[in-house]
């Protein structure tokens, strides 16, 4: 599912699409423009004949249920009880099957914007660049400078433009593989949109999603935007160099996210400093080596 | 939140359900909307009309049918209803409530033809 356009192009490193799109898409599968459209002012004043042939025919026995009964329209009920969210489950799955056959292991940063996920990934590639094969998918509605900013550390980076998108889908983020030379055995970060709320709902595919809160933030945002502290595995709590001028209560914070996701693990890291940044690197190689141990146990080449 | 491409998603389920069931135009949508899903049925009617203007469903009507929250206490052994998504049970208090309902955001049925 594609924000931008609804059908199948998402923007990458380019602007949004214009919204005629979609329309256009709409057209293409309803048929009714072709065959009749001088004789149907109002597209809904046809549905109870069939429109199979050419213009000149209007045959009553052509519809769906194969006939006509005077008085009753041939509308039916389709049951089809369908997830909104399949599609996107599906375009994330096609992704996970990717890294799982590339034995990559994808990142998913979210936050508020301003939490400090750029210049974190920009501390992390620059700690890590020299052990780890990385690149970078950034997530934006406009510009590309995030992506900028990765690239001056010398790692490929893919810029998305969301335009009035709030979030990342799976979608996009296939696009911007196509576009990535993904290596073997790397590290794949992917920067979402900064957005508390939406990308919450949407698997890219990732192995895990990192929350970022930073201390200059409410300490309670856990219980004000739970779905992104329940759908994250870890929270990196940034900007711990600012604690001793701010009123921030770390535990009261972890408290909150906890009760919304036991499981959640937590950070306290300073991209700035460098605090904290240790252990957030052995949480990222002990899930890159695990990546690659199921790949040699499944016996596909590394 | 995010109603906008939720809806977009919608439309495309039911481009696809016209191909593989051979249906050209849809006059009603029937959605499950959970309450504690996130998911404000409201702004989903408005970009409804929006989203589906020059589709196959454009002047359908869209019915929203709402699913309660509900989930399992631990402490109390039972279901009970929830009111906020990660709320405190409304009979013993604490937090150690799984959510089991209330969640769905589901295309249910059409009324095509």
């Amino acid at each position: 599912m594609c924000t931008v356009c609804g059908c199948g192009s998402a923007s990458i490193e380019t602007g949004a699409q214009d919204l005629k799109t979609v329309h256009d898409h709409g057209h293409e599968t309803h048929d009714h423009t072709h065959s009749h459209d001088h004789d149907h002012v109002h597209g809904h004043h046809h549905h109870d004949h069939a429109h199979a042939g050419a213009a000149e025919k209007i045959d009553f026995g052509g519809g769906l249920a194969g006939v006509h009964v005077p008085g009753m329209s041939q509308e039916r009920i389709v049951q089809i009880e369908r997830d909104i969210l399949s599609k996107n489950r599906s375009y994330a799955e096609a992704n996970r099957a990717r890294f799982a056959h590339q034995d990559v292991l994808a990142l998913n940063f979210v936050s508020s914007p301003g939490s400090g996920k750029t210049s974190l990934l920009v501390r992390v590639i620059e700690d890590l660049k020299s052990r780890q094969t990385i690149a970078v998918i950034e997530g934006d509605q406009q510009t590309s400078n995030d992506a900028e900013r990765i690239r001056a550390t010398g790692v490929p980076a893919i810029q998305i433009n969301t335009g009035k998108g709030c979030h990342l889908d799976a979608h996009m983020v296939g696009h911007a593989l196509e576009s990535l030379a993904l290596q073997d055995n790397s590290l794949l970060f992917i920067e979402n949109v900064g957005n508390l709320v939406c990308p919450a709902a949407f698997d890219l595919g990732e192995e895990h999603k990192v929350v970022l809160l930073s201390t200059t933030e409410g300490e309670d945002k856990p219980a004000k935007y739970p779905d992104m502290f329940a759908a994250a595995d870890l929270m990196l709590l940034n900007k711990a160099d600012l604690l001793p001028h701010l009123d921030f209560d770390v535990g009261a914070c972890i408290a909150h996210a906890l009760r919304v996701n036991p499981n959640l693990q937590t950070l306290v890291v300073s991209a700035k400093t460098g605090e904290g940044m240790a252990a957030f690197y052995a949480w990222i190689e002990t899930r890159a080596a695990r990546a690659q141990k199921t790949a040699q146990s499944k016996g596909t080449p590394a | 939140m995010h109603e906008m491409s939720l809806t977009e998603g919608v439309v495309e389920i039911l481009q696809e359900e016209a191909r593989k069931q051979g249906f050209s135009r849809v006059r009603l949508v029937r959605l499950e909307i959970g309450a504690i899903g996130g998911v404000d049925p409201q702004a989903m009617e408005f970009c409804f009309d929006a989203v589906t203007r020059g589709t196959l469903a454009e002047g359908a009507r869209l019915e929203i049918v709402t699913t309660p929250g509900q989930g399992w206490c631990l402490d109390c052994g039972k279901t009970v209803p929830l009111l906020e998504r990660f709320g405190a049970c409304p009979e013993c208090g604490n937090h150690h409530v799984q959510m089991t309902g209330g969640g769905e955001m589901r295309v249910r049925e059409l009324e095509v033809d």
